[in-house]
C-alpha cells in the first residue's frame, strides 16, 4: 500500500534561501490525511487518464460542469472520488460526463476529461462493465454502419425525398468540388432527414458541384470513440477513408459537428487527410448568393454545439447565418458561446440516455430548452443533428409544447430562401 | 390417407389446450380421407383423460418414469412408437416439448420436420403444410411427403378439441436407459412483469394524462390476458417503473399484441416494438408516426376506448 | 469439461426478405447476414460455465460465407478455439444439412457437452440442437435457460409455458438448446476482436454434403402488407366491436 508521507522537515532549503519549522510547509507537500492512493493510481496508469492525477481541488470545473446542475459531478468530484477509493471503472461517475469539454477551458491544471473518459471508459468496455444501452449502440454501428440500427441499405433514402439532386458519388463517378458526408442521423431520423433535404436544397440552389457516398458512407464514429469504443472508431474510419479515397473531390462539408471533430483531428493520423468545413461554415462563405424571399419574424436563440464551438472554436458562422435571417431577432442565452451549455447527447450521451437518468434531477436537454424559454426565445435554433431530436423530445417533457420550435439552421435557411414551405414543425 | 399421430402434452389439468388444438385439425383431415387418428400420452395420469378422447385409437406410454416431463425418456419412447406405427403426420405443439421432441424424433426416424406450422389444408391427395418463417415476416407453403413427417404447429392457431369419445386403449411398454433425471420443479417467481415475455401489452403513452388513469390500462390488461407497458414519459413521470419502458433506452419487445394507446410513435419508441406480431394504435391524431407501423388503427380518445372494450371483453 | 457452440448466421431481418414473386423462392444472396441472436446466448453460457468451473470451449460453424468475423468474436469473448466447417456450402443450405455437417464432426469429437441456440428465424426443417442429438443420439433438451456443468455432471433448467421450470441432470455427451444464458450475452470490443483476428488461426476441416431428409417447399410468399394501418372508422362502440373481431381473428381472446 503506498500513502502520501508526511514531509515537515526541521530545515529545507528552497531557491538558497533556508527555512526551518512550520514555513518550510509551504514548499513541501504536506498530508492532511492519509490515503490509500492505490486506486488513484491504477486510474492515473491507463494510457489518457494522466491527467485526472493533477487535479489540486480547486473546484473551478465544478462551476462550470453541466452535468452538476442536474447531479453531483464534476472532475473535481470525480478526482476525489477515486482518492477516497472508488475506481472510476466502477462508478457511475464514468458515464455521465458528456465532454462537452467546459472544465478543459477553466482549469489551471489540464486535467483533460477529454482523454481521461475515453480511455478509461475503453477499460470498462473490455471489463464489461458498460452500460447495455451503450453496448446496443456499438452493435448496432459494428454491424449496420448506424447507431441506430437502420438497415445500411437505405442510408441514402432520404435523398429520394429531397426534390432535388442528390449525386450518389458511385453512380456519378465524376470529381465534385464538395464531398458532402451526410452523417447517421442526418440520413435515418426523420427531424434529421428534414434538415438534410433544406440543405440539399440549399446546395442546389447554390449551384455547388457535390455528392454523397451515400450506402459506402458509414458513421464517422466520433461519439463512439469518445464513448470508449476505439477500435469501432478506427474501424469506421478506415471504411470511410477507403472509400472517401476512391473519389476525386476539393473539399468535404459534414452536418454533424462531431463528425467535423473527427475529419479535423482524428482522420489524418489514420491517413484521411481531407480539408473540411461545417456546412455553417461553408454556407457562411457563400451567404452572399442567398436571396432570402421571405421573413421569419421571430426571436430566435442559438445552441452552441459543444463540438464546433468550444472543441473546434466556432462560434460565428452559425450567428452570421442566423442573422442574415429577415426578421430575425437574435437572442444569446446566458450560456453562449465558450459558456455554452451541452444538450446531453455527446461522448456517447446520445446513447445513455436511461442510465443518466438515473444520477441526474433532469435531462440536460431539458435544462437547455428551460433557459430557452427563460430569454423568450420562440425558437431555438441547432446545428448539430443530435439536437433536434433531443430538444424537441425536452420541449415536449418540460410541458413547453408549442412555446418553443427546434429548428436546424438550414431548416431556417432553406425556408427563408424558399426553398421549403415550413420553418416550424408545430 | 394412413394414421395421424398427436402427442398430447400433460398440463397442471388434463391435457393443455395447444395439444387438444392439434386433435380436431387431425379428426379433420382424416374424415373424409378415411385415415385414422391416434393420440398417444405420457404417464399413467394421462390414461383417464385418452379413453375419453374422440380419436379411433389411443396409447398411453404409462410407466410411473414418464409421469413428470422428461425430454430424453418421451423421445425415446416416442421414437419407438413412430417406427412401429408408421403415421403419414405426427403432430406435435411447439411449445418445450414440441421444440425437444420434434427435431429429436424426426432426425431418429430420419423423416422430415416442419416446424412452426400455422395450417394444414388438403388440396386434391396432398397435404400442405404452412409455416412460418423469419419470425412471421414470410410464410411457406410445405408438401407433406408420401414418407411422413413431423409437424409443430404453433399454439393458438386451431380451436382446442374437447369432444367425447371412446377410442380403443392400447398401453406402450417402456424401457428406455435412464440419461435424464427431473431433480425439481421450480414455480415461477412473481415480481413485477417482465414485459419482453408477455403475448399481450397494452401501451400507454402520455396520452393517459395522469397516473389516476393508469387503472383503467391495467383493467384492460387483466380483461386481455396482457400486461401494461409504456412510453417513456410516463416512466419519467413516475407513474410506471422503467421496467415497462418500451422502446430505444427501454425494453424490446416483440408480442403477439401491440396495443398503442396514446403514444405518437416516435422513432426512438417504434425501435423498441416494430416487430410486434399485430399492431394495433388508438390515437386522436390520424397522423402520428405510429399509424406507420401500425396494422390497424383507429382516433377515438384512448380514456373512453379502454374501460368499453375491457367491458366487452368481460362479457358485460 | 469440453463444450462445443454450434453457431451459425441468419438472414438480418432489417432488410426486406427478397422473394421472387413468380417462383416464390427467396433469394439468399440478396440478403445480409448476421450471427444468429440465440446461438449468442448458448455462447455466453458456454463462457460462464467456463469461468465458473473451467471448461475448454470451442466455437464450430458451417461456413456459408462471412463465418470468420463470428468465430473471431467468439474468441475474443473467451471461447478456446475457432472451427470452421467448410466444403460447397452457401447461405441456402438447409438445416438439416447443416446439422449433420455439425455431426458428422462431432460424432469422432470428445465434446462433453453441446450449446447451440435453442432455434433461429430461418430453421423451418428443424432446430439445430434436437436435429444434432437426434443424429449422434445423444440425450438433448431445449428450451434451457440455465447450465451448470461440475466434474462431468450437468445440470440445467428447462422452462415450460406458464413461467414453470425444472431443474434436470443429464449425462454426457448432451446436446442443450439455450433460450436465454444466466446474463446477457457479453460485448467484444472491437479492438478486441481486430487483435485476436490477426492473431490468431481458425481450425479448418473440410466437409461434404449428405443425403438427408428435405422438404418440398411450393412456395415462399409476405403475410400481411404492411405500410399504413387499416383505419377503424366510427365512434368509441364501433372500434371496440371491430377490435374484438380483430382479436378473434388473431386468436387473441382468453378463454
Ligand atoms: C436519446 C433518446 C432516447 C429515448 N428513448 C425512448 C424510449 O426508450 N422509449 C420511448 O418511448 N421514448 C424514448 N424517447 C422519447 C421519444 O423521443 C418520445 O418523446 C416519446 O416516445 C414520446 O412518448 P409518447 O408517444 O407517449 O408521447 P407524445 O409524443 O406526446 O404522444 C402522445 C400521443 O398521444 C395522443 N393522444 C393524446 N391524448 C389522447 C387520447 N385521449 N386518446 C388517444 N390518443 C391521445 C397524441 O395524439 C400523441 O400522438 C427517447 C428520446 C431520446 C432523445
Ligand atoms: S467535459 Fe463537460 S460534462 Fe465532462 S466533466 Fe467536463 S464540464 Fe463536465
Ligand atoms: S478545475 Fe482542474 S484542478 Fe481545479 S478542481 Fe477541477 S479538475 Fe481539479
Amino acid at each position: 500500500m503506498q500513502k502520501a508521507k508526511a514531509i515537515e522537515l526541521d530545515v529545507a532549503v528552497v531557491d538558497g534561501v533556508e527555512l526551518s519549522g512550520s514555513w518550510n510547509r509551504m514548499f513541501e507537500p504536506r498530508a492532511i490525511s492519509e490515503y490509500d492512493i492505490a486506486v488513484l493510481d491504477e486510474t492515473t496508469a491507463i494510457p489518457g487518464a494522466e491527467s485526472l492525477g493533477y487535479c489540486y481541488q480547486c473546484g473551478k470545473c465544478t462551476a462550470v460542469c453541466p452535468v452538476d446542475t442536474v447531479g453531483d459531478y464534476s472532475p473535481r468530484k470525480i478526482f476525489r472520488r477515486t482518492q477516497l477509493g472508488v475506481s472510476l471503472v466502477d462508478s457511475p461517475d464514468l458515464w455521465l460526463c458528456t465532454t462537452c469539454r467546459n472544465c478543459l477551458r477553466v482549469c489551471p491544471k489540464e486535467v483533460n476529461m477529454i482523454q481521461i473518459m475515453p480511455a478509461v471508459r475503453e477499460r470498462a468496455v473490455l471489463d464489461g462493465k458498460a452500460p447495455d444501452e451503450l453496448l446496443t449502440a456499438f452493435e448496432n454501428t459494428a454491424r449496420y454502419g448506424n447507431p441506430i440500427g437502420e438497415s445500411p441499405r437505405k442510408r441514402a433514402e432520404w435523398a429520394k425525398t429531397a426534390g432535388v439532386m442528390v449525386p450518389v458519388m458511385a453512380q456519378k463517378k465524376s470529381p465534385v468540388d464538395v464531398l458532402w458526408f451526410v452523417e447517421c442521423y442526418p440520413a435515418y431520423h426523420p427531424r434529421g432527414k428534414q434538415a438534410s433535404v433544406a440543405l440539399a436544397r440549399l446546395l442546389n440552389a447554390l449551384n455547388v458541384d457535390f455528392g454523397i457516398l451515400g450506402n459506402e458512407e458509414k458513421c464517422a464514429g466520433d461519439s463512439q470513440r469518445m464513448a470508449g469504443e476505439r477500435g469501432l472508431f478506427e474501424m469506421l474510419a478506415e471504411h470511410n477513408i477507403k472509400m472517401l479515397s476512391k473519389y476525386t473531390f476539393n473539399h468535404i462539408v459534414v452536418t454533424d459537428p462531431h463528425a467535423y471533430n473527427a475529419f479535423l483531428h482524428e482522420y489524418p493520423k489514420l491517413g484521411g487527410d481531407w480539408p473540411v468545413q461545417h456546412y455553417t461554415q461553408y454556407l457562411a462563405e457563400r451567404l452572399s448568393a442567398l436571396s432570402f424571399v421571405r421573413s421569419i419574424p421571430r426571436r430566435i436563440t442559438f445552441h452552441d454545439p459543444c463540438y464546433l464551438g468550444r472543441h473546434n472554436g466556432e462560434y460565428d458562422a452559425p450567428r452570421r447565418l442566423l442573422t442574415a435571417l429577415p426578421g430575425v431577432e437574435l437572442v444569446e442565452m446566458g450560456h453562449c458561446r465558450e459558456t455554452s451549455y451541452c444538450c446531453g447527447g455527446g461522448g456517447g450521451g446520445m446513447w445513455l440516455d436511461s442510465f443518466t437518468r438515473d444520477y441526474t434531477s433532469e435531462r440536460l436537454s431539458e435544462k437547455r430548452v428551460r433557459e430557452a424559454i427563460e430569454y423568450g426565445a420562440d425558437i431555438l435554433a441547432v446545428t448539430c443533428p443530435y439536437e433536434v431530436p433531443r430538444f424537441e423530445d425536452a420541449v415536449k417533457s418540460t410541458g413547453n409544447a408549442g412555446k418553443l420550435a427546434v429548428m436546424d439552421i438550414a431548416e431556417l435557411l432553406a425556408y427563408s430562401v424558399g426553398l421549403t414551405d415550413e420553418y416550424a414543425a408545430n | 390417407m394412413g394414421l395421424i399421430l398427436v402427442v398430447m402434452e400433460n398440463g397442471a389439468s388434463g391435457f393443455t389446450d395447444a395439444s387438444r388444438e392439434l386433435l380436431g385439425k387431425a379428426r379433420e383431415l382424416t374424415k373424409h380421407q378415411d385415415g385414422q387418428v391416434m393420440a398417444v400420452g405420457f404417464g399413467p395420469q394421462s390414461e383417464k383423460a385418452l379413453r375419453r378422447l374422440a380419436v379411433d385409437r389411443v396409447i398411453c406410454a404409462d410407466s410411473a418414469l414418464l409421469a413428470s416431463y422428461n425430454p430424453a425418456a418421451y423421445e425415446a419412447c416416442l421414437d419407438q412408437i413412430i417406427k412401429a406405427n408408421a403415421p403419414c403426420i405426427t403432430l406435435i405443439a411447439n411449445t418445450t416439448l414440441g421444440i425437444d421432441l420434434g427435431a429429436g424424433v424426426a432426425s431418429r426416424c430420419n423423416l422430415p420436420l416442419i416446424a412452426y406450422c400455422t395450417d394444414l389444408q388438403i388440396n386434391g391427395n396432398k397435404i400442405t403444410a404452412t409455416s412460418q418463417i423469419f419470425a412471421g415476416k414470410a410464410v411457406a407453403e410445405i408438401r407433406i411427403p408420401d414418407s411422413g413427417a413431423i409437424v409443430t404447429v404453433l399454439p393458438g392457431v386451431w380451436n382446442a378439441d374437447t369432444d367425447v369419445g371412446d377410442p380403443d386403449f392400447e398401453t406402450w411398454p417402456v424401457d428406455t436407459p435412464q440419461m435424464m433425471e427431473v431433480l425439481k420443479v421450480i414455480e415461477p417467481e412473481t415480481g413485477d412483469v417482465d414485459i419482453t415475455k408477455a403475448d399481450i401489452l397494452v401501451s400507454v403513452g402520455r396520452g393517459i394524462e395522469s397516473p389516476e388513469n393508469l387503472p383503467l390500462a391495467e383493467d384492460l390488461a387483466t380483461s386481455m390476458g396482457g400486461v401494461v407497458s409504456c412510453s417513456r414519459p410516463v416512466v419519467d413521470a413516475g407513474w410506471l417503473p422503467k421496467a415497462r419502458q418500451v422502446g430505444k433506452s427501454g425494453q424490446t419487445v416483440k408480442p403477439k399484441l401491440y396495443l398503442a394507446l396514446g403514444i405518437s410513435g416516435a422513432p426512438e419508441h417504434l425501435q423498441g416494438m416494430r416487430d410486434a406480431d399485430l399492431i394495433i394504435a388508438v390515437n386522436t391524431d390520424e397522423n402520428a408516426s405510429i399509424m406507420d407501423v401500425a396494422h390497424y388503427g383507429t382516433t377515438v380518445d384512448m380514456l373512453e376506448l379502454m374501460p368499453a372494450l375491457a367491458q366487452r371483453l368481460r362479457g358485460e | 469439461m469440453r463444450i462445443a457452440v454450434l453457431l451459425k448466421s441468419v438472414p438480418d431481418l432489417i432488410e426486406d426478405i427478397p422473394i421472387d414473386e413468380e417462383s416464390g423462392e427467396i433469394l439468399y444472396d440478396e440478403m445480409s447476414y448476421i450471427p444468429s441472436e440465440w446461438d449468442d446466448q448458448a455462447l455466453e453460457e458456454a463462457l460462464l460455465i467456463k469461468e465458473e468451473s473451467g471448461a475448454e470451449v470451442t466455437a464450430i460453424t458451417v461456413d456459408t460465407g462471412e463465418s470468420d468475423t463470428m468465430l473471431f468474436t467468439a474468441l475474443a469473448k473467451g471461447a478456446d478455439h475457432g472451427v470452421k466447417l467448410v466444403g460447397d456450402f452457401d447461405p441456402s443450405l438447409p438445416n438439416r444439412q447443416r446439422a449433420h455437417i455439425f455431426s458428422q464432426y462431432l460424432g469422432p469429437q470428445s465434446f462433453d457437452l453441446v450449446l447451440s441456440g435453442v432455434q433461429a428465424i430461418d430453421d423451418i426443417d428443424g432446430q439445430i440442437p434436437g436435429l444434432v442429438a437426434g443424429i449422434l443420439g445423444w440425450p438433448h433438451a431445449s428450451v434451457v435457460t440455465e447450465v451448470r456443468a461440475h466434474d462431468n455432471r450437468v445440470i440445467f433448467r428447462q422452462e415450460y409455458a406458464g413461467g414453470l421450470v425444472a431443474e434436470i441432470k443429464v449425462s454426457t455427451p448432451a446436446v442443450i438448446g439455450v433460450q436465454a444464458a444466466r446474463k446477457p450475452p457479453r460485448y467484444a470490443s472491437i479492438a478486441k476482436v481486430r487483435q485476436i483476428a490477426k492473431s490468431s488461426q481458425l481450425e479448418e476441416v473440410e466437409m461434404s454434403i449428405q443425403e438427408v431428409p428435405s422438404l418440398e417447399i411450393l412456395r415462399f410468399y409476405k403475410p400481411i402488407a404492411s405500410g399504413h394501418a387499416e383505419m377503424i372508422d366510427g365512434d368509441v362502440d364501433e372500434a371496440v366491436d371491430r377490435i374484438i373481431e380483430i382479436l378473434q381473428e388473431h386468436n387473441l381472446m382468453r378463454g
